[in-house]
């Protein structure tokens, strides 16, 4: 198997999947001739030509909402928002509209769409190039939200995101894409959405995370190793809908979990995994759960030290594991 | 900018090459549109219909625009004041009686969305919500799929003046625009967003004028004469056909009752306004023209409006006694079962 990095991974999904289905069609800010301002729709344009792939104007309330059209009559578009923190324009047509398409119409009418977008910081993006919006659309039911990280996650679920009947919201963290490298198969293969994956198993201590957060926490569990802490990593991979069976399975076996997310702490979507865990696992739990998250302020500042100080880290993912692992 | 008015002299040939029957079937439509719409209010006033939102005084744009569309094939997304449209191309009394009773053989939504919120697969007539504008986008992505595949279906958006506000009516226009998309953007104009008048809207007196903005042609024409708004929609049509682009139609009408069941329109019309809007209804209109060049008799009229009473009886009936979803109904079609 190849090695290969998150954001070839996304390419090669959209790739295969414009290849495999001439429904498939991708729309957005500069992702036919400057190929997308990370490169991930590099080489589409030549490949498949100016009607699949647009070149739309800036105005992320039409790239969705036009996305919800071309779906209605039997297109399968990937709109890409070049950035979380532009979406919020577009909020109403993915909450409104996409997402209650099938609902408001007894099962009629359907949204086969993907609406792609990087979010996340670390990157030096500052207040609107770094934002983590999971949590805005996580309380939107008929809406899917698939969040992966590692290059075999991102691309079989990309895939399954396009062929899925439904609308898919698909975050890509950015600062994976070209941070994050693994094994790709060469051959086809899709993966189920909906299914979360134990990315280390251990039997002192669950940490449920995922985006950037998910490997830091990898690094801090190989710490705690170290220190004779055994810790259990589960991805969700999928935040709606959500594997609760892997993650309560995890918590009943360790007795105590760490919910570790990039975004804002107060009602963030990690706050909804706590609460699932408190509510389904409380015979099981040995501490209290926890959550480490971003503080309270709109986003991470420009300014190096403070974008730091406001992302989670290695050094206190592992202080909150040794705390809980104190219990 | 007024589109040519059709002829409505005695004793002139047929306008638009139409026929005397074709000309009946529309006004047989608008009578029992208006049945439609008189019952809506009866039931709730006495407390059986939770909604209404009318479509009295638009009849003329929505039977005129919606009667060049082919059923089934041309793509429609109405907006809540559009019962006319959904009538003319094909929503049976029977059916719009279901929604407005939120019963569970509503085809537009299983008695889940308020009434006026249509949709039928089989005709085309595309899912809405309640948010306005929101299918003007829609619209462009619908007719971007048709002219992708070499489809010759054309796509007509419907949507208030309070509608042009918004910035999704901007980027929908703007992407058809772009495209040279086969859509007609059409603008049912009562100068009114529930209580906002027009010049607190907008700065220009025709806002069919945006549509210069967008590289497409805007026509303005009287929304209450049902022979002009079919002249300007077929030449619409063609266009679209023709592969010549968007058309932007602006209809003006008189919206003869208030913003819905909820509201109160005396509290920001005058009884003067309202008398002077009264002379405007297309149904009167329409058929003082019929009588006028000899189609329509006493008889006919006498007739057409017992057919058009019996046709909505029936379909109340049927509507009353129909069963509403079971309680299992909250949770299904979310996602793909």
């Amino acid at each position: 198997m190849a090695v290969k990095m998150v954001i070839e991974a996304v390419r090669e999904a959209l790739h295969e999947e414009m290849k495999r289905d001439d429904r498939v069609i991708v729309m957005g800010e500069d992702v036919g001739r400057d190929g997308g301002v990370f490169r991930v729709t590099e080489g589409l344009l030549r490949e498949y030509g100016e009607g699949r792939v647009i070149d739309s104007p800036l105005a992320e309330s039409s790239i969705v909402g036009v996305a919800v059209g071309m779906s209605l009559n039997g297109l399968i578009p990937v709109a890409e928002i070049q950035f979380a923190d532009f979406i919020y324009s577009a909020v109403d047509q993915i909450i409104s509209e996409a997402a209650k398409m099938r609902y408001r119409s007894g099962g009629a009418f359907s949204c086969p769409m993907v609406v792609r977008t990087p979010y996340g910081g670390g990157v030096r993006g500052g207040l609107y190039h770094s934002q983590s919006v999971e949590a805005v659309f996580a309380n939107t039911p008929g809406l899917k939200i698939v969040a992966p990280t590692t290059p075999y996650d991102v691309k079989g679920l990309l895939k399954a995101s396009i062929r899925d009947p439904d609308p898919v919201l698909f975050l890509e963290h950015k600062r994976t894409y070209r941070l994050i490298r693994g094994e790709v198969p060469e051959e086809e293969y899709v993966l189920p959405i909906g299914k979360a994956d134990i990315k280390r198993p251990g039997k002192d201590l669950t940490v449920v995370s995922y985006g950037l957060m998910l490997h830091f926490s990898l690094e801090a569990a190989e710490r705690l190793s170290k220190e004779g802490v055994d810790v259990e990593v589960v991805d969700p991979r999928t935040l709606v809908p959500l594997d609760k069976e892997t993650i309560l399975g995890s918590v009943k076996k360790t007795g105590k979990a760490l919910v570790v997310y990039e975004a804002n702490r107060t009602a963030g979507f990690g706050a909804e995994i706590a609460a699932t865990i408190a509510e389904e696992a409380f015979d099981y739990l040995d501490g209290p759960v926890t959550r480490l998250a971003s503080p309270d302020v709109p986003a991470m500042p420009y300014n190096a030290k403070l974008e730091a100080l406001f992302l989670p880290n290695v050094d206190r993912i592992s202080e909150a594991m040794r705390k809980l692992a104190g219990y | 900018m007024a589109a040519k008015t059709a002829q409505t002299k005695v004793g002139v040939s047929m306008p638009l090459g139409l026929k005397p029957e074709a000309l009946l079937d529309w006004y047989y439509k608008m009578v029992l549109i208006r049945t439609l719409d008189e019952r809506a209010w009866a039931l709730n006033r006495m407390g059986k219909v939770g909604f209404v939102a009318s479509c009295r005084g638009h009849e003329g744009a929505q039977v005129g625009s919606a009667s060049v569309m082919r059923p089934g094939v041309d793509f429609i997304l109405p907006y809540y004041r559009d019962m006319g449209v959904a009538i003319t191309i094909g929503l049976t009394p029977k059916e719009h009686m279901l929604s407005l009773l939120a019963k569970v053989e509503d085809v537009n939504s299983r008695g889940r969305q308020m009434p006026g919120h249509w949709g039928d697969q089989s005709l085309r007539i595309i899912s809405g919500s309640s948010p306005v504008a929101t299918q003007v986008p829609h619209a462009a992505g619908i007719a971007y799929a048709s002219k992708l595949r070499g489809e010759d279906a054309v796509t007509i958006v419907y949507f208030g003046d309070g509608a042009t506000s918004r910035g999704d009516t901007h980027e929908g226009m703007n992407f058809a625009g772009i495209h040279k998309l086969p859509v007609i953007f059409l603008c049912e104009f009562n100068g009114l967003a529930i209580s906002v008048p027009q010049e607190k809207q907008m700065a220009v007196q025709n806002v069919a004028v945006r549509a210069q903005g967008y590289g497409f042609p805007g026509v303005t024409v009287d929304g209450t004469d049902v022979l002009a708004v079919y002249e300007a929609t077929k030449e619409a049509w063609d266009r679209a056909r023709r592969g010549e682009g968007p058309t932007f139609i602006e209809c003006k009408v008189q919206r003869m009752l208030p913003h819905s069941s909820d509201d109160d329109d005396r509290r920001y019309r005058s009884p003067e306004e309202m008398e002077e809007m009264r002379k405007r209804d297309p149904l009167e209109r329409f058929r003082g023209y019929l009588r006028e060049a000899g189609i329509l008799d006493e008889a006919m009229e006498s007739e057409i409006r017992a057919r058009a009473k019996r046709e909505v009886d029936e379909a109340n009936d049927y509507a009353e006694r129909a069963p509403d979803p079971a309680p299992e109904d909250l949770l299904t079609h979310l996602y793909a079962e």
